[in-house]
């Protein structure tokens, strides 16, 4: 029916922490966003914000000791079945047979590091045939066409010759093609990119970009792209949430975020970047201090030792809660608080 | 000296000429030399004194080696790199060996990419940042107490945090830490590898700013090595672009992200993204990858992924000229080329 303009991701609410000897890390805490099909959800934020740890409590691949302890993850599956049907996540086994079926099936996931995210006694070709048979009901020769058809459909040449490469054979740009081309050949409704082109130099940034958006225009799948850089936000996502501390402080349609930004985390760091088109070669406003550590969250909004709104009593006295300014316009600011 | 003396203008700090760098690859049980990686492959620029150059390119194009060359970090193996001293003598860096070098090693100083490994975790900050000092035997280590002090407060750390461990610092603090330890002998000359790649967004502009206000205040000059354009363009007054060990243009930085003359300058400005999501700009996508410096390509090195590329640079390489004042290019067609830079003229 009108399942285009539901949410096919919804993360409410979720909170992941690692308990350590040291203290609980509160990696994120109470993180709420939306992925809508066919579009790409930008996640931005400096280290430490919990962005990485959001996506990977989605995959429900988090490393050891870290544990969803609150929120829901609501997938909406419509693979095979002719009914939709919505799935909690955040409720699973990390082991079960559902996640699994999920996992690397209908929720893909691109890794950062392209050295690292293949395995290097394996060549490129087995794991991707892997990859495929772990999800279809195939045969080897059959996965093999699959998998060169889809290293082909990433602009990796020679495709027929790579799969029998090692990862360490293929260059960073061609490596994160080949991590692509695998989470591609099981059709993922919705794709998490991890820092995907981080590690990449930017004339293959560029490729790669151009390419995801490509593939999204073709396969109509949505795409979670996380970054710390404010450019590649710009180019790729439709919409924005930008997660300080674990938090989401504002969430809005990517225009609104560069041109309307509303919560002074979001003011400041659009305030600190060097621009390479503007002609001004002015002193960069930066934002005082640190992100804090997360053993010592400062009390109520986590952003206000550095704000320059800082209102005592109020930000340091409770946590905002994320509200609607506008529509789809969300911000957690005591300054946009019009309860009292 | 008198012959080096002459060739160095009187405004120009340091002068590269024909600089290369190549590392021989060794295989088999004799160690046999089987080829040669040409990381820097002929490299000429200059700095004025007091002015900032920036270095840039995509990794392995040799921008690294080139700054460890001037820090005689490695050994060129050919070329010259003239300097002048704050005795206002002229040497040449490459030639320099022994007490010589260690002499010159105070007047060019580094600061590292990463904050955490530049640092030794067992020092404390009075000793990092005062062990040059106790190694060329300045003062006592009462002077050396007070300087350091001063040098910390030059950077916006505390005095007190001297006698604390790097631990105890956030990565832009230490980052300061190393600044204010390249700082320590007041030298004329700072090569800044990457200095902010591995900071924050947040961070970055508080470094940035740092490393302006040392500028103005001390009168320093900086070699400044990065891969991000948008951090180079903010800080730079001129700019040197390297492709596969080669420098393939030089401009002052309005005119360089205004009006670029090489094919590879333009596609590099035109893929960085531009955090406004209404600037849709025509980009230029590079096919294919960056050449491997063991076996570069005929000609020019970047006439395989060059859209302009015509027979005469598939055969002739191409040597840096001056075209326009102070504009420096190795393209066959830099003259006749007309390309679109990021700025408005």
């Amino acid at each position: 029916m009108t399942s285009r303009d539901q949410p096919i991701l919804e993360v409410k609410n979720l909170e992941t922490h690692f308990p350590l000897d040291e203290g609980t890390v509160v990696a994120v805490n109470g993180a709420s966003f939306e992925v809508m099909p066919g579009k790409t959800l930008g996640i931005v934020g400096e280290s430490g914000c919990g962005k990485s740890v959001a996506a990977r409590s989605i995959m429900r691949i988090l490393d050891k000791p870290g544990e969803i302890v609150g929120g829901e993850i609501l997938f909406r599956r419509n693979r095979g079945e002719s009914s939709e049907k919505v799935v909690d996540i955040a409720s699973m086994d990390s082991n079960s047979a559902e996640i699994k079926s999920i996992r690397g099936g209908e929720i893909a996931y691109v890794f950062q590091e392209p050295m690292t995210s293949f395995s290097p006694v394996h060549t490129i070709g087995n794991q991707i045939i892997e990859a495929i048979r772990l999800h279809q009901d195939i045969s080897k020769e059959g996965a093999r066409e699959i998998a060169i058809h889809a290293l082909d459909a990433v602009g990796i040449p020679l495709a027929e010759r790579r799969l029998s490469d090692y990862s360490f054979q293929l260059s960073g740009g061609l490596r994160q093609r080949a991590m692509i081309a695998m989470t591609l050949v099981s059709n993922p409704t919705i794709l998490i990119a991890d820092e995907p082109t981080t590690a990449l130099d930017v004339t293959n940034q560029a490729q790669l970009l151009e390419l995801m958006s490509e593939l999204q225009t073709d396969n109509g799948m949505a795409i979670v792209l996380i970054t710390h850089d404010l450019g590649v936000i710009a180019e790729m996502a439709d919409h924005v949430a930008v997660m300080y501390l674990g938090e989401v402080v504002e969430s809005a349609p990517v225009d609104d975020i560069f041109h309307n930004p509303q919560h002074p985390y979001t003011k400041a760091l659009l305030k600190s970047i060097p621009k390479i088109r503007s002609n001004s070669s002015e002193r960069l406003a930066s934002i005082s201090g640190t992100v804090p550590h997360p053993y010592d969250r400062p009390p109520g909004c986590a952003f206000g030792p550095r704000c320059d709104f800082f209102m005592p009593g109020r930000c340091d006295a409770s946590i905002p809660a994320l509200q609607e300014v506008r529509p789809v316009h969300q911000v957690s600011c005591f300054l946009y608080d019009e309860g009292d | 000296m008198t012959t080096t003396e002459s060739r160095l203008p009187e405004e120009r700090l340091l002068e590269v000429s024909d600089l290369e760098k190549h590392f021989p690859i060794k295989q088999g049980f004799l160690k046999r030399e089987v080829g040669r990686i040409l990381a820097v492959d002929g490299v000429n620029f200059h700095i004025n004194d007091g002015e900032t150059l920036g270095l840039v390119g995509e990794s392995g194009c040799g921008k690294t080696t080139t700054a460890r060359c001037i820090l005689r970090a490695v050994d060129p193996t050919n070329g010259e790199i003239l300097f002048r001293t704050r005795e206002d003598e002229v040497v040449d860096i490459a030639m320099l060996k022994g007490a010589e070098l260690k002499k010159i090693r105070s007047d060019i100083q580094m600061i590292f990419q990463d904050p955490f490994s530049s640092l030794n975790p067992r020092m404390t900050l009075l000793d990092t940042i005062g062990e040059p000092l106790l190694l060329n035997n300045i003062g006592s280590k009462h002077d050396r107490e007070e300087r350091v002090a001063e040098l910390l407060e030059m950077v916006g750390l505390r005095p007190e945090y001297m006698r604390r461990f790097p631990h105890a610092f956030s990565g832009g603090q230490r980052q300061r830490i190393g600044i204010a330890r390249a700082l320590a002998l007041n030298p004329k000359l700072v090569v800044a590898d990457e200095p902010v790649s591995a900071l924050d967004v947040s961070v970055q502009a508080q470094v940035l700013n740092l490393l302006a206000d040392l500028q103005g205040e001390l009168g320093l000059t900086y070699l400044f090595v990065a891969h991000d354009l948008s951090v180079v363009k903010h800080i730079s007054d001129r700019v040197a672009v390297m492709y596969v060990g080669k420098l393939v243009e030089m401009a002052p930085t309005d005119e360089l992200f205004s009006t670029p003359k090489h094919p590879y300058t333009a596609a590099l400005l035109s893929a960085v993204p531009e955090p406004d999501p209404r600037a849709k700009s025509e980009r230029i996508i590079l096919q294919g990858e960056v050449a491997n410096p063991a076996d570069p390509p005929s000609g020019c090195y970047f006439h395989p992924r060059c859209s302009y590329a015509t027979e005469q640079c598939k055969l002739e390489t191409p040597v840096l000229q001056e075209i326009t004042d102070g504009h420096y290019v190795s393209c066959h067609r830099a003259e006749e080329l007309i390309l679109e830079g990021v700025l408005a003229e």
